[in-house]
């Protein structure tokens, strides 16, 4: 896997021509992405625009109808379990609610991948699980179970336990989502934090712009099964695009129509009656 | 209209069909499984307590009503035929044979079974799946093999004990109530009752713990990930496991009768 | 740390109290002993008729269990039925003149052999016939039987009403 002439190239996942279709509904229409090595980058879009799919595609959850999604140089599209499950390896993802493990304890859900993948003795698995619980500011949170959590400490947690195995690649799937103004910061401050110390690359897909702005160092806005505008946050915010202008600046009409397509009102009130 | 209707008929045939076909790739996948899933003997004896000790104190007040129940019942009608001191012979047989496998499979997929199915649900609701496949995890190797084998295992215990409970109960009924004399009660039963009566039932038990197990599993790993999905798998797993469970009977005592 | 060993407390009684119940239902609901089978020696007896006779069942002398049918099979060079008992080591005194009878315990009981036991000096050793034996009483046999007795008893006494008649 190593030898992989690929792999000092600049991005770490590279998307071309991905085209995918659910339910009879197209998702993507030929997406191409780069996501460079050691930054920040930011997937944006409205809901439901494949967001969250997209990272089941890149992380070889779910397969493309066409197109390709390498992971360094490596291509993840048809490959063998075996060979996803060891690429998975060097990745840590954080799910929307965490999804940490509901039978067992804070420090187990952490300790979870290291018992499963490795055979390291009781001292040194302590060790690391208290090293990564103090990264988040959990330490002290250790014994508690996950039901006793609060929103934003089960994502630090679930953060925690991605970042044990220590991955090259962090990917988080709306980060955001229901957090208070102080566990925002939080894990804002985190995935900043995580990604210049570890020296690893992170994904973040959000649609929350004003905290991906924030953080992120290079975004994309997907909407329609395209990328509409790439570029540094700041740059995205300034086009002159009707639809990405409507989404960055939260404009309630636009080019994405308030109205869900009905027919016209006086025709249908008129049926009615 | 006919054909509208017929065409109904192959529709739903070709769901049972393959309902049934996904069941037994699950079902094959998992015995594939199950060598490697008993090394991790742990994670094993954590299930057997969650469906078999959880489930000791309703198998063993069920076992014990059922049981006097029987004694009741038993020593009416023998007594019709003057000979009430069968009743050892007829609660032994009844329970062994029919009524603790069944009776117990059937409580084991009411409590046993929709803690299951409700506990797997919940954690596909909540992506844990997801995310322990991606921590480079077999979802089905490190949380649903133990579960299925926890039950499997549970299933023939919890039966035998609730015939042993049975047994006491229709005793405490036939004997202390009813005056039926001791001696006769266990040695007319001695008598009576061979080897192959209880491995009938044991074998038994041990398919109904398969059976119910792999429903559980099957309908809460496969739940839709919404609440209504986790309540749809917890509802479909009594239903088609107590539905199985009879059938199953029916076709082991055909057999072995 | 503390639930861990309550679980694991909790598994350890579930399963203990499992198989003693398993245990239980196997040695003290059944008749046969259970590990113990092979011991002490072994007689063979011929019947025209066993029954309902099964293997397993006790064999009996004056109501004392010493033992237990082996095997049951039928015997071409005698068309009769060969039935192989198994005498438990203790009972090593039987008289080789003693006979097997197949008799059922109560009316709708099981059946069972007995032994009653002969006056000979000497006794049976492994491998021995049983001489003298007497079958199962098969119900439908005994009831054809008594009704043809009562119909002879019948006849006589017609002829002898019409006899004195004329």
């Amino acid at each position: 896997m190593a030898t992989d002439s690929s792999s000092d190239s600049a991005a770490i996942v590279r998307v071309r021509g991905l085209h995918y279709r659910a339910g009879g509904r197209e998702i993507f229409a030929g997406v191409d992405l780069d996501f460079p090595r050691g930054a920040v980058t930011a997937v944006m879009g409205p809901s439901g625009c494949g967001k969250t799919t997209l990272l089941r595609l890149i992380t070889g959850q779910a397969r493309p109808e066409r197109g390709s999604v390498e992971f360094d140089g490596q291509e993840v599209v048809a490959l063998p379990r075996a060979a996803l499950y060891r690429m998975r390896r060097r990745m840590g993802m954080l799910f929307q609610n965490g999804a940490l493990l509901t039978d067992l304890d804070v420090y187990e859900n952490i300790a979870f991948p290291l018992r499963e993948h490795t055979r390291l003795p009781e001292r040194l698995v302590r060790h690391l699980v208290l090293t990564k619980l103090q990264a988040v500011g959990l330490r002290g949170a250790a014994r508690l179970m996950p039901a006793e959590l609060s929103g934003g400490m089960a994502r630090r947690v679930a953060l925690a336990r991605a970042i044990v195995m220590d991955p090259e690649l962090l990917i988080y799937d709306e980060p955001f989502v229901g957090l208070d103004p102080v566990s925002l910061g939080v894990v804002l401050r985190l995935i900043r934090r995580l990604n210049d110390t570890l020296g690893v690359s992170s994904i973040v897909v959000s649609h929350d712009v004003r905290e991906i702005t924030a953080v992120a160092d290079c975004c994309h806005l997907l909407s329609g099964g395209r990328i509409v505008a790439s570029g540094p946050p700041a740059e995205v915010a300034a086009s002159t695009r009707g639809d990405v202008r409507q989404f960055m600046h939260g404009l309630p009409d636009g080019p994405v129509p308030f109205h869900y397509p009905a027919p016209d009102y006086a025709d249908q009130a008129g049926q009615v009656r | 209209m006919a054909a509208a209707m017929i065409r109904d008929l192959i529709g739903s045939l070709q769901a049972a069909l393959g309902a049934l076909g996904r069941y037994a790739l699950f079902g094959a996948r998992l015995a594939i499984e199950t060598p490697r899933a008993l090394l991790r003997f742990r994670l094993v004896v954590e299930q057997v307590y969650n469906t078999g000790a959880l489930s000791l104190v309703i198998i063993m007040l069920s076992g014990l009503f059922v049981g006097m129940v029987l004694g009741l019942q038993g020593f009416d009608l023998l007594e019709r035929f003057g000979s009430e001191e069968s009743l050892g012979t007829a609660a032994a047989l009844g329970l062994l044979k029919e009524l603790s496998p069944v009776i117990t499979a059937l409580l084991f997929a009411g409590r046993a079974g929709t803690a299951l199915a409700s506990e797997l649900g919940l954690m596909r609701a909540t992506d844990q799946f997801a995310a322990i496949e991606m921590m480079a995890v077999d979802p089905v190797r490190r949380i649903v093999m133990p579960r299925f084998l926890g039950g499997v295992i549970s299933m023939p215990l919890l039966a035998a004990i609730f015939s042993m409970i049975g047994l006491y109960g229709a005793q405490l009924v036939g004997v202390q109530l009813m005056g039926v004399d001791q001696g006769q009660f266990w040695s007319q039963m001695r008598g009576a009752v061979e080897h192959g009566d209880v491995m009938e039932g044991v074998l038994k038990s041990v398919v109904f713990g398969i059976a119910c197990s792999l429903v559980a599993v099957y309908e809460g790993y496969h739940s839709l990930p919404t609440a209504e999905g986790v309540g749809r798998a917890t509802t479909r797993t009594v239903v088609i496991s107590s539905v199985s469970v009879l059938l199953l009977d029916y076709m082991l005592t055909a057999v072995m009768l | 740390m503390r639930q861990t060993r309550a679980i694991e407390l909790g598994t350890g009684l579930f399963v203990l109290l499992g198989f003693a119940a398993l245990f239980f239902l196997v040695t003290q609901i059944t008749s046969r002993e259970f590990g113990l089978g092979s011991g002490g020696y072994r007689l063979t007896a011929s019947f025209d008729q066993v029954g309902g006779l099964k293997t397993g069942a006790p064999i009996s002398m004056s109501g004392v269990t010493v033992g237990r049918v082996e095997s049951i099979a039928y015997d071409f060079g005698e068309y009769r039925a060969r039935v192989t008992l198994r005498i438990d080591p203790q009972y090593d005194r039987i008289p080789d003149d003693s006979d097997a009878s197949i008799l059922t315990a109560g009316l709708l009981g099981g059946q069972y052999v007995a032994i009653g036991a002969g006056a000979s000096e000497t006794f049976f050793r492994d491998g021995d016939r049983m001489q003298f034996t007497q079958s199962a009483i098969v119900l439908e046999n005994l009831i054809s039987k008594f009704l043809f007795s009562k119909a002879a008893e019948q006849q006589p006494a017609d002829q002898a009403a019409q006899e004195s008649n004329p």
